[in-house]
């Protein structure tokens, strides 16, 4: 995909993305809310015409050869697209027969992947009658029917209880290990962690950094420093200005900032600088950065000058 | 094989046969029109002009048997311009997504709701013609039965040329539209000229010429008249009027109703290519 675009009206939702996943591999579009991402993945399965850039699937040129590259997808849907009234061996049929599979093909098919959802109980059971987490397991059988060569997860565990998100995941690592390449948006940082080999972040229509999951987290540096302290304001100023630390944000519940070294060397001279200055540091924290810390330090305003290494204080509404 | 429109076909027959309300209703429906209308009209009808003094010595045909024609047409018309609403829900609610992301041209997705309707009117059409023989109504007089099933399957042949033509107006309708209301609403507004400016429960040949120039364009009228031609005959005396039906004018009937299901295909094909389903 290189330099995609798409505005709805005056709305840019995709503001230049390029991006290319390897066969073979899973990877993520990490991003808050409204970032871009199912529009992203509307236009990659052709509901929504490529405006601006080119896109190609498994060599495809999705403009040129929109039903080849349809016929190599699967796609679960952010939103469930169920019909509430066909049972659940029937949702499984129809897709395949959607796909031109033949009918033992597709009997087979959709009694294993029943199994593997485990849905066996129900198959006769009309998709309204199924909880969320099944209409979501039934989705993601569904995606897989046709052994899709790429296979595209809109947020494949909303609304999962973590049991059946493990499950989920391990369908999805099973699946990959079988060949399936997989592009799957999430704003979980743990699901992006836990599965890809790469992960995109995504905000306000770009791409802001990529990364595999390690080398993301490495990028905030060693530590991240959260401090509690009476000017918050003042102190990420400070900070920012005395070379101490990397990277400073500001956030509702303090000032968060990442270190070059060894978080607990940092600390006390942070504090005497703060002491110095007349603010009191009413509490601090100290650990490795999570991928939270990653989403949450790269989904901001001032990305580009935090990229070019420049030291920003940032107000962030996003706080958590 | 392209089986993309069976498997649309297939699901929507699927729900029809899973509702069973909608399909009571749709098979009571036309019954009920012909036990009542049928025979309340009938009562009046035939003492207006009364059975037996055709002219001419032209076989002269009760109300019952003239007014079928009209009862077929317009379930016909209804089940068809209502059956595109399928795609309003899924395109709302469900599943066409996930068809206008699956490798099904797009012409299919038409043709198998059209195949589905097909089946619905040709079901209806032939509940009401056995209804109508129950009824007393003279159906397919003088034929064997080689004939008579070539009669039934003219009969067929028009109406599902029809209903295709409506369905994908329908489908054209629905695929544009957000709301189910919306379409109702322009069925409603369609419907009632459609069905008073045809000849399917009184002769058109009294309207005002620009009432009678709008029957003549009116794809309904075309059905009536291939429904008569195959169902009573060239030619017979109905409601104080002579009627004269040649396989000409039923060729040209057919060709009409044709030519408008050609149109309304294309115009479906139109609204499909550019529809965004998100
Ligand atoms: N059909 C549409 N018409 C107008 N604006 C739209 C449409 N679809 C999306 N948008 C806008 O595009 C932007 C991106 O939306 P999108 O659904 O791609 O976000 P997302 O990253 O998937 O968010 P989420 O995590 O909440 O699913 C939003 O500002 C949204 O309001
Ligand atoms: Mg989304």
């Amino acid at each position: 995909m290189a330099g995609l675009h798409h505005t709805f009206g005056d709305v840019v939702a995709v503001n230049g993305i390029s991006f290319s996943v390897e066969a073979g591999e899973v990877y993520s579009l990490l991003g808050p809310n409204g970032a871009g991402k199912s529009t992203l993945i509307n236009v990659l399965c052709t509901l929504l015409p490529v405006q601006r850039g080119s896109v190609h699937v498994a060599g495809f040129n999705i403009t040129k050869d929109p039903a080849l590259v349809r016929r190599v997808m699967g796609i679960v849907f952010q939103e469930v697209t169920l019909d509430r009234d066909m049972t659940v061996a029937e949702t499984l049929e129809f897709h395949g027969w959607l796909y031109e599979m033949d009918r033992g093909t597709r009997r087979a098919r959709a009694r294993d992947l029943m199994t593997l959802v485990e849905l066996e109980t129900k198959r006769d059971t009309l998709t309204k009658h199924l909880s969320g987490g099944m209409k979501r397991r039934l989705e993601i059988a569904r995606g897989l029917m046709t052994r899709p060569q790429v296979l595209i997860l809109d947020e494949p565990t909303i609304g999962l209880d973590p049991r059946t998100r493990m499950r989920v995941w391990d369908y999805i690592r099973t699946v990959n290990r079988e060949g399936t390449t997989i592009l799957l948006t999430t704003h979980y940082m743990d699901e992006a962690d836990h599965l890809s080999n790469r992960i995109s972040i995504v905000d306000d229509g770009k791409i802001v950094i990529t990364g595999d999951p390690a080398g993301l987290k490495d990028t905030l540096g060693r530590d991240v420093i959260t401090l509690e302290t009476s000017d918050d304001n003042r102190a990420a100023g400070l900070l920012s200005q005395s070379g101490l630390v990397r990277g400073v944000t500001l956030r509702d519940g303090g000032v968060v900032m990442t270190t070059a070294e060894e978080g607990s060397r940092v600390l006390p001279l942070v504090f005497s600088l703060l002491t110095d200055a007349g603010i009191a540091v009413r509490a601090s924290m100290l650990k490795e950065p999570s991928m939270d810390d990653v989403f949450l330090f790269y989904t901001g305003r001032e990305l580009g000058e935090q990229l070019a290494g420049q030291i920003t204080v940032r107000h962030s509404p996003r706080g958590r | 094989m392209r089986q993309g429109f069976l498997t649309i076909a297939w699901r929507d027959l699927l729900r029809f046969v899973r509702f069973r309300a909608l399909l009571f209703s749709s098979l009571v429906q036309p019954a009920l029109w012909m036990a009542f209308f049928g025979i309340a009209m009938s009562a009046s009808f035939d003492r207006l002009a009364p059975v037996g003094v055709a002219p001419g010595g032209l076989p002269s045909v009760n109300y019952l048997t003239f007014m079928a024609a009209g009862v077929i047409g317009m379930t016909s018309l209804f089940v068809s311009f209502y059956g595109g609403i399928v795609i309003l829900f899924d395109r709302n609610w469900g599943l066409m997504r996930e068809i206008m992301a699956s490798p099904i041209p797009r012409g299919d997705i038409i043709a198998g709701i059209g195949l589905s309707v097909v089946a619905k009117s040709i079901l209806q059409a032939t509940l009401i013609l056995i209804f109508g023989l129950l009824l007393g109504a003279g159906f397919f007089p003088g034929t064997t039965p080689l004939t008579g099933i070539a009669a039934y399957l003219g009969v067929m042949l028009f109406v599902a040329v029809f209903s295709f033509g409506f369905l994908c107006l329908s489908a054209a309708i629905s695929i544009t539209l957000e709301s189910p209301e919306g379409l109702q609403g322009v069925i409603t507004l369609l419907t009632m000229p459609i069905f008073f400016l045809s000849n399917a429960l009184y002769p058109v040949d009294a309207f005002p010429p620009v009432l009678q120039a709008l029957s003549v364009i009116n794809p309904l009228t075309h059905l009536v008249n291939g429904i008569r031609f195959f169902a009573i005959g060239e030619d017979f005396f109905a409601v104080g009027e002579t009627y004269h039906l040649t396989a000409i004018d039923t060729a040209t009937s057919l060709l009409v109703l044709v030519l408008f299901a050609a149109l309304m295909y294309g115009i479906a094909r139109w609204r499909f290519a550019v529809a965004r389903v998100t």
